[in-house]
């Protein structure tokens, strides 16, 4: 497939879910169970991102030792827990990792 | 009764300080994509087309790990299912409208515009409400396309030892700050995480981000259940 139509199908997809949501989906389509359910989808998949990109280094390997990534990502996310601020977090957690890889 | 422009500038002001963590989102956006090779008028077209900060961001991080395109359209659409969530929320407010302005509006709809608007929406009653709506999507869009714009253009400027391929966990650690404070959501987190992390070279496909999402949301189901019985 080339970029640009992986760039439409992905905008297709994503536009999909949203003119679903105004368009098709009823109050009544989804009972308390499932928004329930639904209300953890950012909780089930952003970890998905977040831990292989923290965890696994270049080489497609999992590297725990000599590894900056997870102090800072550690640090990044007290700071979040304690500032709820998206962006205290985001650049406490790149001010750690620079610090760790330049200096220390 | 406001003005549609009364209530259109209402929106932009609501929505104006959830902007600032977008700024740093976009800029990421637009170098992460050059330096995965993209060009630049792709780069662009992502912003214009998908306009969904995480959904581009997750099909860089797939493209550059060379996974096929129809686990990064299926992934992209994992991410975006948070977006029926909110259908079960805001589509009563909109179900009056024409067919043209839903289509308009979904284009708009995004995270920080749904969060601003669904409480305007539930406040007010006039049947240009939905105004509010817009003013805040479009502020949004703004903001995110010249981000990505500078992002493209400053991608060359910056050098590659700075690391910054590391500002996007970062940035969806950041989207989950108050979900770190429930119990069951730090369960699903740790669960989805580990499953990611160790089904990354096993799980064939590159399809490790729906495996550890369906994995994290059936714990979710396990553990909610469990606590109703309690």
């Amino acid at each position: 497939m080339s970029n640009w139509a992986l760039i439409l199908y992905c905008g297709l997809i994503t536009y999909l879910t949203r003119f679903s949501m105004i368009a098709l989906i009823k109050r009544e389509m989804f009972n308390d169970r499932i928004r329930e359910i639904l209300s953890f989808v950012p909780s089930a998949i952003f970890p998905a991102i977040i831990f292989p990109a923290i965890f696994i280094n270049d080489m497609g390997l999992i590297e725990i030792d000599d590894n900056p990534k997870i102090l800072a990502a550690i640090i990044a996310m007290i700071i979040g827990i304690f500032s709820r601020s998206i962006i205290a977090t985001i650049f406490s957690g790149l001010a750690s990792y620079w610090f760790l890889i330049f200096v220390v | 009764m406001k003005s549609n422009f009364k209530i259109f500038l209402k929106g932009i002001i609501d929505v104006s300080p959830l902007m600032i963590p977008v700024v740093p989102f976009g800029l990421i956006f637009g170098v992460l994509a050059i330096d995965v090779g993209f060009t630049p008028i792709e780069t662009m077209a992502m912003s214009l087309i998908i306009f969904g900060g995480a959904s581009q961001i997750v099909l860089l991080q797939l493209f550059s790990g060379g996974a096929s395109s129809l686990v990064i359209i299926s992934s992209v659409g994992a991410v975006n299912s948070r977006h029926l969530l909110y259908g079960a929320v805001v589509s009563e407010h909109l179900s009056d409208l024409k067919l043209i302005w839903k289509i308009i509006i979904s284009y708009f709809l995004i995270d920080q515009a749904f969060a601003i608007s669904n409480e305007y929406l539930k406040k007010n009653k006039d049947h240009n409400r939905y105004f509010h709506l817009v003013g805040g999507g479009a502020t949004c869009w703004v903001i995110w396309q010249s981000t990505t714009f500078l992002g493209i253009i400053l991608g060359a400027a910056i050098p590659e030892k700075l690391g910054l391929s590391f500002a996007v966990p970062l940035t969806f650690l950041a989207l989950l700050v108050n979900d770190f404070r429930k119990f069951i959501n730090v369960i699903v987190i740790i669960i989805s995480g580990l499953v990611a992390t160790f089904g990354y070279n096993y799980i064939p496909f590159k399809a490790y981000v729906i495996v550890a999402a369906l994995a994290g949301l059936f714990t979710a189901m396990i553990l909610t259940k469990k606590n109703k019985k309690v």
